[in-house]
C-alpha cells in the first residue's frame, strides 16, 4: 500500500478543562474522499484543524506523506499546497470576492509597478475568481468586485469552496461545506468533490448529510469523543448503522482500520 | 451579517444553521429596496461620500453665511495650512483605526519627536537631516513599542496607548525641560527643521509645504491601504481578526507595522510642525490626540474597523477646519464651533451604525 497522504497518532488537544480531542488517530489515503461524521463537539473540526496547522495539538504526531510535520500556522499547511473551507468560512465580510479569494497569496502586477510599488494586478485576480466561480457554477454574483457581506450564505460558502478548490494541490479539508447550501447548490458542491478527485488530490469532508456522505465518501471516519471510533466503508454498512455507531447506539465493528 | 461567519459559531447546531441560512436566503430575495435602503447600500459601497457632502455643504454655507471673506482663494488655502498637522496626524489614526486598534499617542509621538529633533539639531550640534532621521527612526521605534504590546502582551490597543500617551509626553517634558525651542534659535542652527514652513503663492493662495506634505501623505497611504496586498491585510484585520488569521495572513506582523508605519507618520508630523509652528513648543498639539480621531471619525471610517476610506479622515480633518474658520468669520464664539463638532462627531458615529447595518 502507498502511504497515506496524512496520517495523525495519539492527536491531543485541550481548551481548559475540555478535551476537544482525546488521543485520535487519523488517516487519510491517496486519491479518496474520507468522509467525517460525529456528533456536534465531537472534535471533528477540532481535529482537522489540527491537520491543517489552525490549532496546534497538545500531544500526537502528525505525518504528511510520511514525513513528519509541526504546523506553527495554517500558512505552512497551505505552502504545502493544503486547503481548508472552514465551518465558519473564515471570509473577511467587508472585502471583495475576488480580495478574499486571493488573501495571503495576492498576485502583483507585472514589471516596476509591481516589484517597486508593489501594486496588486486586481485585473487577473478578478479574471482568475470569475473563472472559478463560474467553472463551479456559482457565478450568480452580480459583480466580483462586491463585499462578500452582500452575498447569500451560499454564495459565501461557493467563494470559500471556490477558494480552496483553486489552490490545493495535496489534499483539501471541507468543514460543512454544504451546511448552508441549498439542493442546487450543495450538488454543485458535491460535483466539485468528485471532479477534485478525478484530479487525484484527496478530500476530507466533513459532514451531517448521511445522502451526501455515502454518495461521495469512499471510506467514512467516525468520531465519537473526541477520537476516531472506527472507519467504515460505505459500502458495507447503511446510513442507520453510521449513525448508530455515531451516537454509541451500536457497538463499532472490530476493526484494525477498514 | 449571518452567524455562520462570526467565530462565535464553534461547536454550533447544524440544524440551526440550516435554518438561518434558509431565512437568510428568502429574505434575501423578497427585499423590497425602499429609496432609504437604496441610500444605505450606496452608503456602504462608497462610506466616503458622507464626509465629501458634508464638506461641499459646509462650503457652501458658510460661503453664504461669511460671504467673499470665506471663499478667497487666501482663505481657502489657510484652512488646509490649518489642518495639515492634525491632518497628518488623522492619517496616522486612520491606518490604526482601519485594523479595529485605536491610538492615543499620536500627538505625543508626534511632539516627541519634534523635540528630539530641536534638541539634538538646535543644541547639539548635530547636522539638521541626521537630527531628523533620528527623529523619524524614533517615530518608528515608538509606534513599534505601541505594537509590540498590542501584538506580542497581547494588550488592547487603547489602554496600550493610553500608557504610552503617558510615558512619551513625560519624555517630552524630561528632554524640552518644559521649555521652548525658539523660533530665532532654529533659524540659525538648523533652518531645515523648518522646511515644510515654506510657502509659495498661486492665484492668492498661499500654499505651504506642510499642506503639500498632507496630501502627498494621504495619497501615499491610500495607495498602500488600496492597491497592495499589505493594504488589503490591514482591512481584512479589523474586518474579522481571527477569519485574517486563518486565511493566511500573518496578522500580528501585519499589525506591527502599521503602527511602526503610524509612528513615522506621526514623526514626519512631528517635523512638519516645526516650521508649521514656527517654534518646538512641548505644550503644542495637546489635544491632537483627539482631534485626530475626531478627524477620522467626521471621515465615515468605522471605529470599528475594516472599514471607510483614508481620504475620508482627510475630509474630516477638512471639515473641522472648515467650520472653525467658517463659524469664525460669521462671527460666532469659539464655543459654537467646539458644540458643532461635538455635534459632527455623533452624527457621523449615528451614520456608520446606521451603515454597517445594511447587510444584517
Ligand atoms: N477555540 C475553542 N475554545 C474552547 N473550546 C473549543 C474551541 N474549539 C472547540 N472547542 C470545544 O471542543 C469541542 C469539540 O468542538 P468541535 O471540534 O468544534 O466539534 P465538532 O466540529 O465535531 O462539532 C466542543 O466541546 C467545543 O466546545
Ligand atoms: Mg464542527
Amino acid at each position: 500500500m502507498t502511504t497515506p497522504v496524512v496520517q495523525a497518532r495519539g492527536i491531543v488537544k485541550r481548551y481548559g478543562h475540555v478535551t476537544a480531542i482525546d488521543h485520535s488517530d487519523f488517516e487519510l489515503r491517496a486519491g479518496e474522499v474520507l468522509a467525517v461524521i460525529g456528533d456536534n463537539g465531537a472534535g471533528k473540526s477540532s481535529i482537522v484543524k489540527a491537520i491543517c496547522g489552525a490549532t496546534i495539538p497538545d500531544e500526537g504526531e502528525i505525518l504528511i506523506e510520511g514525513k513528519p510535520v509541526k504546523f506553527s500556522s495554517p500558512i505552512e499547511a497551505r505552502d504545502m499546497g493544503i486547503e481548508i473551507v472552514y465551518q465558519n468560512l473564515a471570509l473577511s465580510p467587508a472585502l471583495s470576492i475576488a480580495d478574499n479569494m486571493f488573501t495571503g497569496r495576492e498576485i502583483r502586477k507585472k514589471g516596476w509597478m509591481g516589484k517597486i510599488l508593489r501594486m496588486l494586478d486586481k485585473p487577473a485576480m478578478e479574471k482568475f475568481a470569475r473563472d472559478k466561480l463560474t467553472e463551479l457554477g456559482l457565478m450568480t454574483v452580480q459583480s466580483i468586485k462586491q463585499p462578500v457581506e452582500t452575498l447569500s450564505g451560499g454564495q459565501r460558502q461557493g467563494v470559500a469552496v471556490a477558494r480552496a478548490a483553486a489552490f490545493a494541490s495535496k489534499f483539501i479539508i471541507m468543514d460543512e461545506p454544504t451546511a448552508a447550501l441549498g439542493v442546487k447548490e450543495s450538488r454543485k458542491v458535491l460535483e466539485l468533490i468528485q471532479d477534485v478527485r478525478a484530479r487525484g488530490i484527496p478530500i476530507i469532508l466533513i459532514s451531517h448529510n448521511m445522502p451526501h456522505v455515502f454518495e461521495v465518501a469512499d471510506r467514512i471516519h467516525i468520531h465519537r469523543l473526541g477520537k476516531r471510533l472506527c472507519t467504515i466503508d460505505p459500502k458495507d454498512y447503511t446510513m442507520s448503522d453510521a449513525v448508530a455507531f455515531m451516537t454509541g447506539a451500536k457497538e463499532p465493528p472490530a476493526q484494525d482500520a477498514a | 451579517m449571518s452567524d455562520t461567519t462570526t467565530p462565535a459559531s464553534k461547536g454550533q447546531d447544524f440544524e440551526q444553521t440550516l435554518d438561518q441560512s434558509d431565512t437568510q436566503v428568502a429574505s434575501f430575495e423578497t427585499d423590497q429596496h425602499t429609496v432609504l435602503e437604496r441610500i444605505q447600500h450606496l452608503l456602504h459601497n462608497n462610506p466616503t461620500l458622507v464626509p465629501v457632502i458634508v464638506l461641499v455643504i459646509s462650503l457652501i454655507a458658510f460661503g453664504l453665511i461669511a460671504g467673499g471673506k470665506f471663499f478667497s482663494a487666501f482663505n481657502l488655502s489657510l484652512i488646509l495650512q490649518q489642518v495639515s498637522i492634525i491632518g497628518i496626524l488623522a492619517a496616522a489614526q486612520s491606518l490604526i483605526i482601519i485594523t479595529a486598534g485605536i491610538d492615543l499617542s499620536v500627538a505625543a509621538i508626534m511632539v516627541l519627536m519634534s523635540v528630539v529633533m530641536g534638541n539634538l539639531a538646535v543644541f547639539a550640534g548635530v547636522p539638521s537631516g541626521l537630527a531628523i532621521l533620528v527623529g523619524l527612526a524614533g517615530g518608528v521605534g515608538a509606534g513599534v513599542m505601541n505594537g509590540w504590546f498590542i501584538t506580542r502582551i497581547k494588550l488592547p490597543p487603547f489602554i496600550t496607548t493610553l500608557g504610552t500617551w503617558s510615558i512619551f509626553y513625560a519624555l517630552l517634558l524630561w528632554l524640552s525641560g518644559a521649555q521652548s525651542i525658539r523660533g530665532q534659535d532654529i533659524d540659525t542652527n538648523a533652518p531645515f527643521l523648518k522646511f515644510f514652513g515654506a510657502a509659495f503663492n498661486i492665484g492668492g493662495a498661499r500654499i505651504t509645504l506642510s499642506a503639500l506634505l498632507m496630501i502627498v501623505v494621504f495619497i501615499v497611504l491610500w495607495f498602500m491601504l488600496n492597491k497592495t496586498a499589505w493594504g488589503r491585510h490591514v482591512y481584512a484585520i479589523g474586518d474579522d481578526k481571527e477569519a485574517a488569521d486563518l486565511s493566511g495572513i500573518r496578522t500580528d506582523r501585519t499589525l506591527l507595522s502599521v503602527y511602526g508605519l503610524a509612528g513615522f507618520v506621526c514623526a514626519l508630523g512631528g517635523w512638519a510642525s516645526i516650521g508649521r509652528v514656527g517654534s518646538i513648543s512641548p505644550q503644542s498639539f495637546y489635544e491632537g490626540n483627539l482631534d485626530s480621531i475626531t478627524a477620522v471619525v467626521i471621515g465615515g471610517i468605522s471605529l470599528f474597523g475594516g472599514r471607510g476610506s483614508i481620504m475620508g479622515a482627510l475630509f474630516g480633518a477638512l471639515i473641522v477646519g472648515v467650520f472653525r474658520s467658517g463659524l469664525r468669520l460669521s462671527g460666532v464664539d469659539v464655543l459654537w464651533q467646539v458644540f458643532a463638532i461635538g455635534w459632527l462627531i455623533i452624527i457621523a458615529v449615528a451614520i456608520d451604525q446606521w451603515i454597517r447595518r445594511v447587510s444584517a
